[in-house]
């Protein structure tokens, strides 16, 4: 049973993963940018919110709503200020670009915010603590709840956006070629924006549940992209449903590695993430016979 | 009426230097083929009256507008199309969503049933992945997706590359069609049989220059090989 619940709770822990990872796979998929500012961009995000809920008191959801918009402003410019023009110099600038504006971020943050932890847990209602005991062994949390349901219409609402809407096809085409979409009237520059834009808010949206489900500092971000990045990677670059569901995978493989051991979790995220890399990349073929070599000579030892 | 004026156009990669000084005007409902040995610069040419390449000197005029400095997607607002070389279609998105990408707010007789009707080989396939289509159809797409932004000025680079015979005639049978409805076309063709029947006038270039111009009924057929060739510059 306990094995039960360490899977139902890591797809939840996934599904908060999956939601981070999402604005990160959009960026790479339309635009090939590893945004490595997206973690402090989620951050960010928390703040605002956090600024908003003690300004105003209203809940963390409503504050949310409220920041939703400065934060789709915050993308388009963060697309026409910066990343537009890295993009022009080739493949390593926009990382290298991305990763200045993360410490950019993350020193901003601290000099109006202090080091201090925050959290948004509080404001955020009977969502943060309610749970529903199923069996003994088996409970399941009304954050968790919220936060799959979210990922899955997230995920749903980006699906029919990129499949059905003409805006979609149009970035669908601008991802594909971009040159060949300006010369049937597509103007990718803006095209770019507004996939930032939406990469922006959603990256907010994976804060908002951060500082739900525990606190966040101004230094909060990094690891908030290495676990984002993991996803990406292992559903597959560039793929949206493959981001769900590696979001999920790497969320189930934390969770069953505490099972092994608590200091274990983030370690076997990090494996399953290599095994993956090894596969993907025509490792496994190189990789394999060697260690299949090293254990047959254990054996025979 | 003059729809096109290409003045002393410069272009260039780098260092090399693909169309040297060319000049020449399009008049409104005029068929133009250029022709030329490969790396004559027709390519950028082309690509440079369609904004994909920026020219180092020299100027584009459409329809009375200066549009040297403007973006290929602004072009197209005015009605400048082209087919690129080698189809260049969004090949993850199905013909109709490459079709509908191209909708513009250029009013006119063209949109996805229109187009289908011209390239009824297409009817059957919209609604397959544009990787998945032959040659022949992929370049119907190209051209219909061009179309879809109601073109005053319609831009053709070799659209029967790598075609079988039968399909270019089927191509060229489409084509037709659409220069009679008065539309102003500019094409590259390397078969110049096929230039000569289709076209009015022809360019012929050479290393980067205009060598030779003139109508195609009035051009002998030598005389636009020597100059393709550069066996003996015509005076």
């Amino acid at each position: 049973m306990t094995l039960v619940n360490a899977v139902l709770q890591g797809i939840f822990l996934g599904a908060f993963y999956a939601v981070l990872a999402c604005g990160l796979s959009i960026m790479f998929g339309v635009m090939r940018i590893i945004n490595l500012a997206h973690g402090d961009v989620a951050v960010l995000g928390a703040y605002i919110v956090f600024v908003i809920v003690e300004h105003t008191g209203v809940s963390a959801f409503v504050a949310f709503a409220a920041a939703l918009p400065v934060m789709v402003v915050l993308g388009y410019i963060l697309q026409l200020t910066v990343l537009e023009r890295s993009l022009k110099a080739g493949i390593l600038t926009p990382l290298l670009a991305t990763f200045g504006l993360s410490i950019v971020i993350q020193n901003l943050l601290q000099l109006t915010f202090s080091p201090d932890v925050h959290s948004l847990g509080g404001s955020a209602g009977v969502v943060t603590t309610s749970s529903w005991q199923v069996t003994s062994g088996l409970s399941v949390s009304a954050l968790g709840i919220v936060v799959l349901a979210v990922a899955v219409l997230v995920f749903g609402a980006l699906q029919v956006f990129l499949s059905r809407t003409r805006a979609g096809w149009v970035m669908r085409a601008t991802a594909e070629d971009a040159d060949a979409a300006e010369l049937v009237g597509i103007d990718s520059r803006s095209v770019y924006a507004r996939a930032t834009a939406i990469a922006v808010a959603i990256a907010a949206l994976g804060g908002l549940f951060l500082g739900i489900r525990s606190v966040f500092d101004p230094v909060s971000g990094p690891t908030q992209l290495i676990f984002a990045f993991e996803a990406v990677v292992i559903g597959g670059m560039g793929s949206l449903w493959g981001t769900l569901f590696g979001g999920i995978a790497l969320g189930v493989a934390q969770t069953l590695g505490a099972q092994v051991h608590p200091q274990f979790a983030v370690m076997a995220g990090h494996l399953l993430f290599l095994a993956v890399l090894i596969v993907r990349f025509g490792g496994g073929r190189a990789v394999l016979p060697g260690v299949r070599r090293a254990l047959l000579l254990r054996t025979a030892r | 009426m003059t729809l096109v004026t290409v003045e002393s156009l410069d272009c260039r990669y780098g260092l090399l230097q693909a169309v040297r000084g060319v000049s020449f005007e399009i008049g409104q409902g005029e068929t133009v083929a250029l022709i030329g040995a490969n790396g004559a610069g027709k390519t950028t040419l082309m690509r440079a009256v369609a904004g994909a390449h920026r020219p180092h000197g020299g100027r584009v005029v459409f329809d009375g507008i200066d549009i040297t400095r403007i973006p290929a997607h602004r072009r197209v607002a005015l009605g400048i199309a082209l087919v690129p070389e080698g189809r260049r279609l969004f090949p993850g998105l199905t013909v109709e969503e490459n079709l509908r990408v191209a909708t513009s707010r250029r009013r006119g007789r063209w949109n996805v049933k229109s187009v289908l009707e011209v390239f009824p080989l297409l009817q059957p396939r919209r609604h397959v992945a544009a990787a998945n289509l032959s040659g022949g159809e992929q370049q119907a797409v190209a051209i219909g997706r061009a179309l879809m932004t109601n073109p005053r000025l319609l831009l053709l680079d070799e659209v029967s590359l790598g075609l079988a015979p039968v399909v270019v005639d089927a191509v060229y049978r489409s084509l037709t069609d659409v220069i009679r409805e008065g539309a102003t076309v500019l094409l590259v063709e390397q078969d110049l049989t096929r230039a000569l029947k289709v076209a009015g006038r022809v360019i012929c270039m050479l290393e980067g220059r205009v060598v030779l111009e003139g109508d195609a009924a009035s051009l002998d057929r030598d005389r636009v090989v020597r100059a393709y060739f550069g066996l003996k510059r015509p005076a």
